[in-house]
């Protein structure tokens, strides 16, 4: 789960970073009052899950409070990377001296999280890791001991020769570190971490990604989630405890698993079409699960038709044969449907469904290959 | 011979009494393999389905019985734990079917489990089977048969796929694996295909990788590096969107994205042979075995 800016600055600031102050708006007029309250110029920040919102132009600098809630009118409501801008940040504006990067990001490689430090921070830090991957400097932590004090300090010297500022620098990522776990984190950064002119440190712009897995036991965390800034398919699947990411094709895929639910979506492309969706029903046998994967599929018009394949490990594919038949008894189909099932009580799936008017194959490909066809000639009709 | 287990394996079962574990345990003993001990907190003395003795904890089942090998189907905010306790009393082989752990227990979890001289499989996997002589998770035993071809896979359904595919051609496997596909895992590509390479009963291998990560191009370079025997690799997600991106860090760390081009470009230059559908398999897997 993807927090806003606005969100993981308050996560850190509890933490003790120093961040500049600032509140949310969702009018101009709010941005206006904020501005007027802060009493500095301010940063007009859209807050989308979405990066480069600044070359998007939805990060403006603003003298004074009227500016502002002109800014804030132009960028509320404008369109980032899809995403609809519903919120602002309005912040003090830093003096810039310096901009570094500090980041931590759980790495499959070394199983740990890791640091990840430079002294040349900003919206272009992938390019400097690419062109000059020597000012990054990377540290893995064993989180059974924690960010030691040196090893924060050695971070901090990397990024600044002023002892004092090293210090600092060491402060806030031991405080980065303590927000990444108790948030339950796979990603935090803070960029640019900024060093204005009389030496002080503040961190402008950070991000957090909570690992899903996290949610359950974090209560107060799982609350930050804002279903508006998602698309409202996703929410839906979400809620039915389905795996879904909307697509642009016209095929729609119902798939038990989600490699095999991938390796579907491939060969649909294989043979010539287009995936509507990637949706995984998951591993068990419940019918409610097959209704739910339907609804969500058939409001999607570009659907033109449905693929079922189903391999039943865990799942029981006449529990499938069932969901589907009584979800097309509540809501009759106005697409083909093509179905694959096999594995665990297959034969009693297939005579649930030719009772019901259905049709069922055991092949992979050749039920691929025909949803193809069909989707091809429902988008041609 | 085959990998990981076979008919000596003795098992026990964490959660043997919850809705998963008890239907698991019972496919279990129904395939063959010797489920000595189950393991649920407060039902030490009881027996499962008559037989199979329950115990308090992990270490009273080991004690008691000698099983060298434990499967957890516990709920995932007490998995990390569950790993724990089977390392600590001395199961040298752990197999997490869990999904849903926390990625940060995962970082305590693998040190842990490395410094108990144990191997974990999993979280968030199928298991392994060693067609004919015993299986641990829960891959469907009918669609197995034993044979030559070892199966390495990140993915459950997708495994089931390509077995049931060679199988239906009368291709028979040494033993199957699932390494699952969660970010942080205990055994990955390149420590099941060492052990094929070292297993006399294995002649080629099936390996299916997934987008995301750099597991499959290392498993590539161990391939090309240290493998005689043949690797037919496939990879799910070719079409996959491109994934929202997690902030500068993810660029920044793995230097790529991780995408199915990239992982079969490796596979080619690791001379292997690339299954474009889950049905290549068998052609290419036959080409090999002859």
């Amino acid at each position: 789960m993807n927090l806003h800016e606005y969100q993981a600055k308050e996560l850190l600031r509890a933490a003790g970073v120093p961040i500049p102050a600032g509140d949310v708006a969702t009018t101009p007029e709010q941005a206006e009052s904020i501005a007027q309250r802060l009493g500095t110029a301010v940063m007009v920040k859209a807050q989308v899950h979405a990066g480069g919102r600044g070359k998007a132009g939805g990060v403006k600098f603003c003298k004074t409070p009227a500016d502002a809630k002109e800014k804030a009118t132009a960028i509320l409501g404008m369109t980032i990377k899809e995403l609809v801008v519903e919120k602002v940040l309005v912040t003090t504006a830093a003096d810039i001296a310096s901009e570094a990067y500090v980041g931590i990001i759980v790495d499959r490689a070394t199983k740990k999280p890791v640091f990840m430090v430079s002294a040349a921070g900003g919206i272009d830090i992938e390019d400097v890791a690419a062109s000059t991957p020597e000012k990054i400097h990377y540290h893995p932590v064993d989180t059974r001991y924690g960010l030691l004090p040196f090893e924060a300090m050695r971070m901090g010297f990397f990024l600044f020769k002023d002892v004092k500022v090293a210090r600092q620098a060491a402060k806030i990522m031991s405080q980065l570190y303590t927000a990444f776990m108790n948030a339950g984190c796979s990603l935090a950064e803070i960029n640019p971490l900024v060093l204005t002119p009389d030496n002080q440190l503040v961190a402008v712009d950070g991000k957090m990604v909570i690992d899903d897995n996290e949610l359950d036991r974090r209560p107060e965390i799982a609350a930050l989630r804002d279903e508006s800034s998602e698309a409202p398919s996703e929410v839906d699947a979400r809620n039915a405890n389905l795996t879904f990411i909307k697509l642009d094709g016209n095929v729609g895929c119902v798939v038990t698993g989600a490699g095999l639910a991938m390796a579907t979506m491939d060969l649909v492309k294989y043979y010539g079409g287009d995936p509507a969706n990637f949706l995984d029903i998951g591993g068990s046998s419940n019918p409610e699960k097959v209704v739910n994967a339907l609804r969500i599929i058939t409001s999607d018009p570009n659907v033109k038709c449905i693929l079922f394949n189903i391999f039943g490990g865990i799942t029981r594919t006449d529990d499938v044969a069932n969901g589907i038949v009584t979800a097309t008894k509540a809501n009759p189909l106005t697409v083909p449907i093509v179905i694959r099932l096999t594995g665990t009580n297959e034969e009693l799936a297939v005579k649930i469904l030719q009772d019901n008017g259905f049709s069922a194959s055991n092949d992979m490909d050749a039920a691929v290959q025909r949803a193809v066809e069909l989707a091809t000639k429902g988008a041609a009709a | 011979m085959s990998i990981f287990i076979d008919n000596r394996t003795k098992l026990l079962v964490q959660g043997i009494t919850g809705r998963d574990g008890s239907f698991h345990a019972k496919q279990m003993i129904e395939y063959g393999t010797q489920v000595v001990a189950g393991v649920t907190p407060g039902k030490g003395g009881q027996h499962f389905e008559g037989t199979v003795p329950i115990f308090d904890t992990v270490y009273d089942a080991v004690q008691a019985t000698g099983a060298n090998t434990s499967v957890i189907y516990v709920p995932p905010m007490f998995a990390a734990d569950a790993i724990m306790e089977a390392a600590a009393a001395g199961v040298k082989l752990i197999v997490c079917i869990t999904e849903g752990l926390p990625v940060l227990d995962m970082t305590r979890v693998d040190p842990y489990v490395k410094e108990h001289g144990a191997r974990l499989l999993g979280p968030n996997c199928p298991g392994l089977i060693t067609p004919g002589q015993s299986k641990v998770g829960i891959i469907p035993g009918r669609i197995c048969l034993p044979g030559n071809v070892g199966v390495v896979s990140r993915s459950g359904t997708l495994t089931y796929e390509v077995v049931n595919q060679l199988t239906q051609a009368g291709i028979g496997q040494s033993s199957c694996v699932g390494i699952g596909g969660d970010p942080i895992n205990g055994t990955n590509f390149i420590d099941c295909l060492a052990a094929f390479e070292a297993d006399p009963q294995t002649t080629a291998i099936a390996m299916m990788g997934e987008i995301g990560g750099t597991d499959e191009q290392e498993a590539a370079t161990f391939i090309k590096e240290h493998m005689k025997k043949p690797v037919v690799g496939f990879i799910a997600g070719q079409t996959a969107p491109p994934g929202r991106r997690m902030g500068h860090a993810g660029a920044i760390i793995s230097g790529s994205a991780g995408t199915a081009a990239e992982k079969i470009d490796a596979f080619h230059a690791a001379g292997m042979g690339v299954a474009k559908r889950p049905v290549d398999f068998v052609q290419l897997i036959k080409a090999r075995l002859a």
